[in-house]
């Protein structure tokens, strides 16, 4: 074995290698055995379950693997689990939805997985090499699943502008992490942290670090870089929507944690600062756009965008609880946005696409439980108690407010109140206004049933009972290099 | 260290201005006459027939991007080839690692008919 190597490095990311053998087995069972949609659905399901239940164990770890790519710590642990999550459910809903389109089920289960794989490296890798890769797998296998409804214009219109803005935005932040390298002469984020710390702040790091940020904000869809999510996030087909609006935010936010949180504590103010600015813009510009929208897919998409900027509050407060408390944010937002783009998802039959807001009118009448199910997912969205969204809220805007960024806080609670009128907009719908409603009834699957069942179970528990995930996220946050423990001076 | 990059700026400055100077001699000296021959992609080639914007098989492009895959595989294995006494069988195991998810990867296309031409 070559020098730096040891058997325990196999063992460490192990996870990773179930999963890919996992996809592997897949692709070869999809051209092996023809006309097996559920072996391949349960195959799929089987390899997200094994690697789950591995990646649990690893929490409360605290190493380093394979010659200091890749920390294997709680907090990598926690991001694997909201990624397998939201994988294991973007698969539970998928089944029926890919029956009605007409897709071939086995290269998708297959590109699912191997952007799995990409989001796991994303929140373990502590080098910008083995990050930029990570987000590289994910980001392609995307590209692939956006277009997957081959005869459908928008689809491919979807794929097409995610992947060009998507490769120029890599471009973007590789560009800041060369430039990175070139003052630090190290791309591991521990060696960064040393070689500037004691440094005065040059003007090539700070350009760096609004190259990074522009990277990173293009992955997370925060304004100004959103332009792509909602016509993404419109054509691609609705399971990948839910995956793509979950799963690759979750994974870029752990990237953009470790580089900025380990890698860049030198530049604390500048960076601050920036995603201040952000995450202002992001929930402003993200609710307002939401007020108007007609079809779900979008507003939706403008709801993430708006969610990515209370997300950020956690980055800009940069304390040990403000990041505990974007975490906590993160799993309650998991089950809240899976549930509601499941309810999308059913929506979908032959007769009908079904993302319009109109083609929920009586939803209450003709299936009441997916209308109370979208009506708390709609709640919990906008942040009502007891729902776990209001709980993720309070925690997020508690911890701006601890550490001195009143206005951060005002501005949040005013969009939180704004943004509840288009959330009531889709209950409206669905129990007052009573048009005659359009396509065949709504069948919810047993696979659905499960996928619906987790996610509302999530946002009712994690609503009534946050203490126990939160817990768990206080300890990933502290396993963060060069977190601040206690309150830091803040307010611009 | 800017003083090392004075002969780059030079060279950049000459670089602009050789092709302007350049541009307006020739636009200087030069003597037009149009005619139809002129407005053809190649003047002095064969005379096109068709419209460039033409169209081509898929085929093309799944054999163009089959032959990368192996194009690449021939590329990561002359390296390995080269230091295969330091990798050991640690080197060869993780070849044949490689190797299989290639293998795998040409036995789908084939499966799929990525090879049959129709």
């Amino acid at each position: 074995m070559p020098a730096g190597f040891s058997a325990a490095d196999f063992l460490y990311i192990l996870p990773e290698l179930v999963l890919i053998g996992g996809a592997m087995l897949l692709l070869s069972l999809s051209v092996l055995v023809p006309r097996r949609d559920g072996l391949l659905l349960w195959t799929a399901l089987a390899t997200v379950a094994v690697t789950l239940v591995l990646v649990v164990r690893f929490f409360g770890l605290d190493v380093t693997a394979a010659r200091g790519l890749l920390a294997i710590d709680s907090f990598a642990a926690f991001f694997k689990v909201i990624v397998l999550l939201s994988a294991a459910l973007t698969l539970l809903m998928s089944a029926p939805y890919l029956r009605v389109e007409g897709i071939r089920v086995g290269e998708y289960y297959f590109l699912i997985l191997c952007a799995t794989v990409g989001m796991m490296f994303m929140a373990s890798g502590v080098e910008l090499i083995t990050l930029f890769i990570g987000l590289e797998t994910m980001a392609v296998s995307f590209y692939v699943l956006v277009g997957f409804l081959k005869p459908n214009p928008r689809s491919n219109e979807a794929a097409v502008k995610y992947f060009l803005l998507g490769g120029f935005s890599l471009g973007i932040l590789l560009y800041g992490m060369s430039l990175i390298y070139g003052v630090t002469g190290t791309t591991s984020l521990a060696g960064i942290a040393a070689a500037l710390r004691g440094q005065d702040t040059s003007l090539v790091l700070v350009l760096a670090v609004i190259l990074v940020g522009a990277g990173m904000g293009f992955k997370i869809a925060a304004v100004p870089f959103h332009m792509w999510a909602p016509d993404v996030y419109e054509g691609a087909p609705t399971p990948v929507t839910a995956f793509l609006s979950v799963g690759s935010k979750a994974a870029s936010f752990a990237m953009l944690l470790r580089i900025f949180v380990v890698g860049l504590p030198a530049l604390a103010q500048e960076w601050s600062l920036l995603f201040y600015v952000l995450a202002v813009i992001s929930m402003t510009v993200g609710n307002i756009a939401a007020l108007t929208q007609s079809n779900l897919k979008r507003m939706l998409a403008y709801s993430s965008i708006a969610h990515v900027g209370y997300l950020l509050i956690g980055v800009v407060v940069r304390t040990e609880r403000g990041v505990a408390a974007m975490l906590l944010y993160l799993g309650v937002y998991l089950f809240m946005q899976l549930g509601a783009f499941a309810i999308v998802t059913a929506q979908r039959r032959s007769d009908i696409i079904g993302d319009e807001l109109k083609d929920l009118s009586g939803l209450s009448k003709r299936n009441p439980l997916a209308a109370f199910a979208m009506g708390f997912f709609m709640l919990s969205l906008g942040g009502i108690p007891p729902t776990a969204g209001f709980m993720g809220k309070m925690w997020l805007f508690g911890a701006a407010i601890d550490a001195g960024f009143i206005w951060l806080a005002v501005i949040a609670v005013a969009n939180s109140a704004l943004s509840i009128y288009y959330y009531i907009r889709v209950v409206v719908f669905m129990w007052i206004n009573q048009e005659e409603p359009v396509g065949s009834p709504i069948v919810i699957g047993p696979a659905m049933k499960v996928a619906l069942g987790v996610a509302l179970l999530g946002t009712v528990v994690l609503g009534i009972y946050p203490q126990f995930l939160f817990e768990q996220a206080e300890v990933a946050a502290r396993t963060l290099q060069g977190i601040t423990a206690a309150t830091v001076v803040g307010g611009q | 260290m800017p003083d090392a990059y004075i002969p780059v700026m030079l060279f950049v400055l000459v670089a602009i201005g050789f092709a302007i100077f350049t541009l307006i001699i020739s636009g200087l000296v030069q003597s037009s006459r149009y005619n139809k021959v002129k407005l053809e992609p190649y003047e002095c080639g064969i005379e096109p027939d068709t419209d460039a914007r033409g169209r081509y098989s898929v085929r093309y492009y799944l054999i163009a991007m089959l032959f990368v895959i192996f194009d690449v595989e021939t590329v990561f294995m002359f390296p390995w080839a080269v230091i295969m006494d330091e990798l050991a069988l640690f080197g060869l195991i993780e070849m044949l690692v490689f190797l299989f998810i290639l293998v795998l990867g040409y036995v789908y296309a084939w499966r799929k008919g990525a090879l049959d031409w129709v």
